[in-house]
């Protein structure tokens, strides 16, 4: 069978599928030309509360499609997000010409189904927070109108399994169209986590993809000390698709720039700010970003989604790597000391290791 | 399957054939039922094989919170199911359409040997996977 295709796209997380009309694929376009958008998502942790800031683009097209983003935690708050915020993250990050400074300056001076825990409606965005199994949280989807792609109930169990929270955003193209959207245009959700650790979600983002379609994404993280990651992006074997961008103190003009935007007055004074780029295959990507931000350098492997439910292998940890170098570095003396001990021992004069 | 026809019937098609025939089956072969079980959108049986002329019954278990299908001919009907147009199917023993967590049964009859499949024509699901063998001894 076939159902007609309808536009699909759209930034951060991902976006599913929606309404009887739509295919199961989740970036689809009516032409079955996929879209591939960069997303982008903001994860600040301070005061054990994760910020989490993702956009949902409004790329055209008709009809309603929607998004399932999994979430660490029950949060306390949705709301739409500030209204520069990741632009000014891009820009941090982004070497731009001073002219482009000056523009943003100037913008920037003011810039048995699942259990339903929240609704709010974010301008053409209708969201609901869910919690629920990955059964559970996919027949609410199937009941509002969702279609989810064939990879979505592995990959609801992957998340449910660890934390049974989970965002549903259906995205309204034709009232997004009537409130005056143009192509392009962003509606930023800020959800205001309490919660140990934040974690971001990765794998979410390929769902719905061919194993060879490449998934593009930047994290920003914000957090009190240098955070430790896993999968580490900077470890000293690598990890495919992921790439540390920017890792350095938060410098005060940012942190003036987001303290200022809607919903930020939480940023610290000081803080630290990294930035890991995204450009993995699908079939790569079945990992999350765990993230240990106590200065403890010990990120969860169940976090990252590699234990005990995880199908991927776990990464090589740079530590570990660092460990067993050192180990060899330290044994190859001892090695040679003892060759040549043998060594002379069996020679003239030594005593003959076997025979006569 | 070349030069085979898939005869499918209704349960009591099924019963009137065994009418018809003297049990309607292969002389000294019982009736099969086969569970299929859908899981992570996959079929969890690829590779099944059944005798010819006797009615086999196929349990259809989809595990899944989504939809499924599970659409069971030769070359040329799933050609036409890759681009078809029906949203559900069920007026066919055939063609089993499966809403999620659901549970269907359904009996059809294989008169000639050969080997056939068994698709998910869902959008995407065929590539993901959902593709069994059916050999008819």
């Amino acid at each position: 069978m076939r159902r007609p295709l309808t536009l699909v796209a759209a930034t951060a997380a991902l976006l599913l599928t929606a309404t009887p009309a739509l295919a199961c694929g989740g970036l689809i376009g009516p032409n079955g030309a996929v879209n591939l958008l960069r997303t982008t998502t903001f994860a600040g942790y301070h005061d054990g509360v994760e910020h989490y800031v993702t956009s949902f683009e409004f790329a055209g097209g008709d009809g309603e499609f929607g998004s399932i983003v999994p979430l660490p935690g029950v949060p306390t708050d949705v709301v739409r997000g500030g209204d520069w915020t990741l632009q000014r993250l891009v820009l941090e990050t982004t070497p731009v010409p001073e002219a482009a400074d000056g523009v943003f300056a100037a913008a920037g001076a003011e810039l048995r189904s699942a259990e339903v825990l929240l609704e709010t409606k974010i301008d053409a965005l209708e969201i609901t927070i869910l919690r629920g199994g990955g059964d559970e949280v996919g027949l609410w989807a199937a009941d509002h109108g969702f279609r989810l792609p064939p990879d979505a109930p592995e990959v609801l169990d992957f998340y449910a399994n660890r934390s049974p929270i989970f965002m549903a955003a259906r995205f309204d193209a034709d009232a997004a169209r009537e409130r005056g959207q143009a192509v392009g245009d962003g509606t930023p959700v800020h959800l205001t986590i309490p919660t140990d650790n934040p974690w971001v979600p990765l794998r979410i983002l390929a769902l719905g993809r061919t194993a060879a379609e490449t998934v593009q994404a930047d994290v920003f993280l914000l957090t009190d000390e240098q955070p430790a990651m896993l999968p580490d992006p900077n470890g000293i074997l690598g990890t495919p698709g992921l790439s540390l961008d920017h890792a350095a103190p938060a410098s005060p003009q940012l942190l003036a720039d987001l303290r200022s935007d809607k919903g930020m007055k939480w940023v610290p004074e000081e803080a630290w700010l990294t930035k890991v780029g995204i450009n993995a295959e699908a079939a790569d990507l079945r990992f999350d970003l765990a993230i240990d931000a106590s200065g403890m350098g010990a990120p969860s492997l169940e976090d990252a989604g590699f234990a005990p439910f995880g199908p991927a292998p776990v990464p090589p940890n740079s530590t570990m790597v660092w460990v067993i170098l050192l180990g060899l570095a330290l044994s190859l003396p001892l090695a040679a000391a003892w060759l040549i001990t043998v060594a002379a021992r069996s020679g003239p004069g030594g005593r003959p290791l076997a025979g006569a | 399957m070349t030069g085979s026809r898939l005869l499918a019937t209704t349960l009591l098609a099924v019963l009137v054939a065994a009418v018809a025939t003297g049990c309607g089956r292969v002389a000294g072969q019982e009736p099969v039922t086969l569970q299929i079980t859908i899981h992570y959108s996959q079929f969890e049986e690829t590779e099944l094989t059944v005798p010819h002329g006797v009615p086999v019954t196929f349990v259809l278990v989809n595990e899944d919170p989504i939809e499924h299908e599970w659409l069971i001919g030769d070359a040329a009907f799933h050609e036409r199911h890759r681009s078809g147009t029906e949203g559900h199917h069920g007026a066919r023993p055939n063609e089993i359409s499966l809403k999620p967590l659901e549970t269907m049964r359904t009996t059809l009859i294989f008169d000639e040997p050969g080997t056939i499949l068994y698709i998910c024509h869902l959008p995407r699901h065929e590539a993901y996977g959902m593709v069994g063998t059916l050999t008819v001894t």
